[in-house]
């Protein structure tokens, strides 16, 4: 006999257990964290402003995920593939001397075909190899970065905002201060309480939210999420999987090419050579927090994890440095959730 | 039954056949071995244009051979066991890498502290490995993917432990060697000189035309062996055909006379010392991983590799059967770290375990190995190859484009490429199978 007490226990373990235990984690370790920010009397403003940049600056390339995962090729760990593209489109509009606003739009406009091509090539390859994608894809995206060291160290780019001064190659790190830095935070932003709101971003952020939502809404979007939903029912009601799955392979290219894009403009700086190595865990990471699986992810999904990782990561600084003046805690407490909640998501489907 | 076809497809040919040799077959061989014969090329090539001496070459790769090749070994009982390559001996190599921190801490120095710290890491790492192993268990037919990222996770904690945790109330260390001048956390890289450095490998040094007389010499007594008890009969016939004993025979007397010769006149290869202790435990080793085949875990491995459904029904505890393997793995990579770090004499504290898993996974790759089958053989071959590579293509890499940067980075894509392509090639393959079998 089941007492009413047992079944509205279950009933609230039941509601724990969709809402997602690392969710759960993370949302109970970051008040801790902001209660223990006013307590060090570190400025919640400041902390604020900080954490909307940061969400605006990653949501992009955190939302790259979704179309992998709903597609049915699983976390996209082949994101350095679209960052390269998305970093080869912002050196060119340096090269070209572009500035402002121009220039961000120029950047993405070079970025799209790299990363329509690479993503058709990825997303084929990914087809020949169903059920070990994030595997494989993880050291693809590895070898490509490191394929790409060698290109940025000959390329034949001639701006001194970028070249070295003697020799060949590119810098490591390309500053944007006289070209598109800030142009997306600064557009429409104010100050409202001590918060500084990133209007530019924002919307930006919103607007690519939104053409991912319509996308899903189309046809072809309905078909591809049938294709990763249920491959054997789809293909045999006339969705060719292999082709959606690819569509799904660019769609996320093209949203890691803008995404690094976004990310570069706000943060003031290109990083080239091994900087993409890690950003895919990162990505999924946060989708994850948010509450997705390797099967099933939203934008509210991406929007949520990218606030909460993020607002982690912000709060997390400062305050290990009022604690313990070890500016190496942050960095490490990143590492530990972002692979912790990854290797959760992974153990939640076996048999799979 | 089906399952087995990958196991057909070896590129082992059966000595029946041995003696003709069709243009299918060679192109078979091929195909099988592209990545090792790439590799050969590669490192041929390398080779040629870095501008090395043989002598030079040789100490090289001798001495990276037995700092690496009992790391590589710790690979195959996972893909034994289906379990494809363990990504998560990273955390075994934290182990022993930990225990060698302290045993240094403690100043025990030689073969005490290398003992020490065998003693030190064993349970740790079988504690790790068994937590590795029931986290695979969740995570089937996802194993590696999870492996890689449990190696990530793993690196963040031993951060925490060694960088947060040692010298504050925690773990008290009062080292002014070790630990940063705060007082907390470790400084970035150890020095082992004057400690444990070279604690195994000086045991006995031998010059390397000495160690191959010696080598040959042992090949050519069980040789002679396998022949008498051919002629008495305890051995199968059709296992060794005659021509191929003969040659071998012939190859292993060709190196013992060259190494006599060698060691007699002089030349700069007798200045080449092999740390002939430590290769006799990565012989003990590989033997190990040889014979365990032939006993009943072994072949437990061996059936739930094969087919977990099948392996349950005949009554293996395959959850069992798999965490012991990922244990024995994990273990072998914490004894493997301690021989790494005493050769290597002076390590980075936060970077020198992180890369094995990788490293490891890459050089047995490269040997020809795949997923789901990895020989004592492959490993061999990929540690030299691999190493070779590493050795060559800095050099290479100033020579031919005038910036020994360029040869790292290209080193660093051959490493994950090798990964990505031979993974990618084998999922394709059992693909292809699975589509065939349908048609059928």
């Amino acid at each position: 006999m089941i007492t009413p007490d047992v079944r509205r226990f279950g009933a609230v373990k039941d509601t724990l257990k969709s809402f997602g235990l690392p969710r759960i984690i993370i949302v109970v370790f970051l008040v801790l964290l902001w209660a223990i920010s006013m307590f060090l009397e570190i400025p919640f403003p400041q902390l604020l402003s900080d954490t909307l940049v940061r969400w605006g600056m990653n949501g992009v390339l955190v939302l790259a995920m979704m179309p992998s995962i709903l597609a049915g090729t699983g976390l996209y760990f082949g994101l350095p593939i679209g960052i390269i593209c998305g970093l080869l489109g912002g050196v060119i509009a340096i090269e070209l001397n572009l500035v402002g606003i121009t220039a961000f739009f120029a950047a993405i406009a070079f970025s799209i075909p790299f990363a329509f091509v690479l993503g058709w090539v990825y997303g084929f390859m990914l087809n020949r190899i169903k059920g070990s994608e994030m595997t494989v894809a993880t050291y693809v995206g590895f070898s490509i970065v490191s394929l790409m060291c060698i290109f940025w160290s000959m390329a034949p780019f001639k701006s001194p905002a970028m070249a070295w001064p003697i020799g060949r190659g590119l810098r490591v790190t390309i500053s944007l201060a006289d070209r598109y830095e800030k142009v997306l935070n600064n557009f429409l932003s104010f100050n409202i309480f001590g918060i500084m709101i990133p209007t530019g971003l924002i919307l930006f952020l919103l607007l690519m939210c939104l053409i991912v939502v319509l996308f899903f809404n189309t046809k072809t979007g309905i078909a591809l999420k049938a294709g990763g939903e249920n491959p054997r029912f789809a293909q045999s009601s006339g969705i060719n999987v292999d082709t959606m799955r690819i569509v799904g392979t660019i769609f996320s290219t093209v949203l890691g090419a803008i995404g690094i894009l976004v990310y570069s403009q706000s943060f003031g700086f290109i990083q080239l050579y091994t900087a993409p190595l890690f950003m895919g865990f990162l990505a999924a990471a946060a989708i994850l927090i948010g509450g997705a699986s390797i099967k099933k992810a939203t934008i509210l999904h991406v929007l949520l994890g990218t606030f909460l990782f993020q607002g982690l990561l912000v709060v997390a600084l400062p305050v290990a440095n009022k604690v313990a003046t070890l500016g190496s805690l942050a960095e490490i407490s990143r590492i530990i959730v972002s692979n912790g909640v990854i290797l959760y998501a992974l153990a939640q489907h076996s048999g799979d | 039954m089906k399952q087995t076809d990958i196991q057909t497809m070896d590129p082992i040919p059966s000595p029946a056949h041995e003696k003709r040799i069709t243009p299918d077959k060679v192109k078979r061989f091929l195909i099988n071995n592209l990545v090792t014969i790439l590799f050969v090329i590669l490192c041929a090539v390398g080779l040629r244009l870095s501008g090395l001496s043989m002598a030079f070459y040789l100490n090289d790769i001798v001495s990276r051979f037995a700092r690496n090749s009992f790391l590589v070994l710790a690979l195959i009982i996972p893909v034994m066991a289906g379990m494809g390559l363990n990504f998560a001996i990273v955390l075994g190599a934290m182990a022993g890498q930990g225990a060698i921190i302290f045993v240094t801490h403690w100043g025990i120095a030689g073969m005490n502290g290398i003992l020490l710290s065998v003693l030190i890491c064993t349970p740790i790492a079988i504690l790790l490995g068994w937590m590795t192993g029931r986290l695979l268990n969740r995570a089937r037919g996802k194993e590696m993917i999870t492996s890689l990222i449990l190696g990530f996770f793993a690196n963040g904690v031993y951060q925490l432990i060694f960088l947060i945790m040692v010298g504050s109330p925690l773990i008290p260390m009062k080292n002014e060697v070790l630990v940063l001048s705060s007082g907390v956390g470790l400084r970035s890289t150890i020095d082992l000189s004057g400690g444990l450095r070279y604690a195994i490998d000086d045991v006995i040094r031998t010059p390397f035309p000495q160690f191959v007389m010696y080598l040959s010499l042992i090949g050519a007594l069980y040789l002679v062996s396998v022949i008498i008890r051919m002629r008495s009969g305890k051995v199968m016939v059709q296992q060794y055909s005659k021509k191929r004993l003969i040659t071998l025979f012939l190859l292993l007397l060709a190196a013992m006379i060259w190494g006599l010769v060698t060691s007699l006149s002089v030349s700069m290869i007798n200045s080449v010392r092999v740390p002939a202790f430590t290769m006799i435990i990565i012989a003990v080793l590989c033997l190990f991983n040889i014979f365990i085949v032939k006993t009943k875990l072994g072949q437990d491995f061996r059936t739930v590799g094969q087919d977990q459904h099948i392996a349950e029904v005949s009554g293996i505890n395959v959850s069992r059967t798999r965490v012991l393997a990922i244990v024995m793995s994990t273990l072998l990579a914490a004894w493997g770290q301690i021989i790494f770090l005493q050769n290597l004499g002076a390590f980075s504290t936060y970077g020198s375990h992180e890369q094995v898993g990788m490293f490891a996974s890459a050089a047995i790759l490269i040997g020809g190995a795949s997923v789901s089958k990895a020989t004592v053989g492959h490993a061999i071959l990929g540690t030299i190859l691999f190493h070779t590579l590493f050795i060559v293509s800095p050099l290479a890499g100033r020579n031919l484009f005038g910036d020994a940067q360029l040869g790292e980075y290209f080193r660093s894509f051959v490493a994950y490429g090798v990964i990505g392509v031979a993974l990618g090639l084998h999922a394709w393959k059992k693909l292809m199978q699975a589509k065939n079998q349908k048609k059928v």
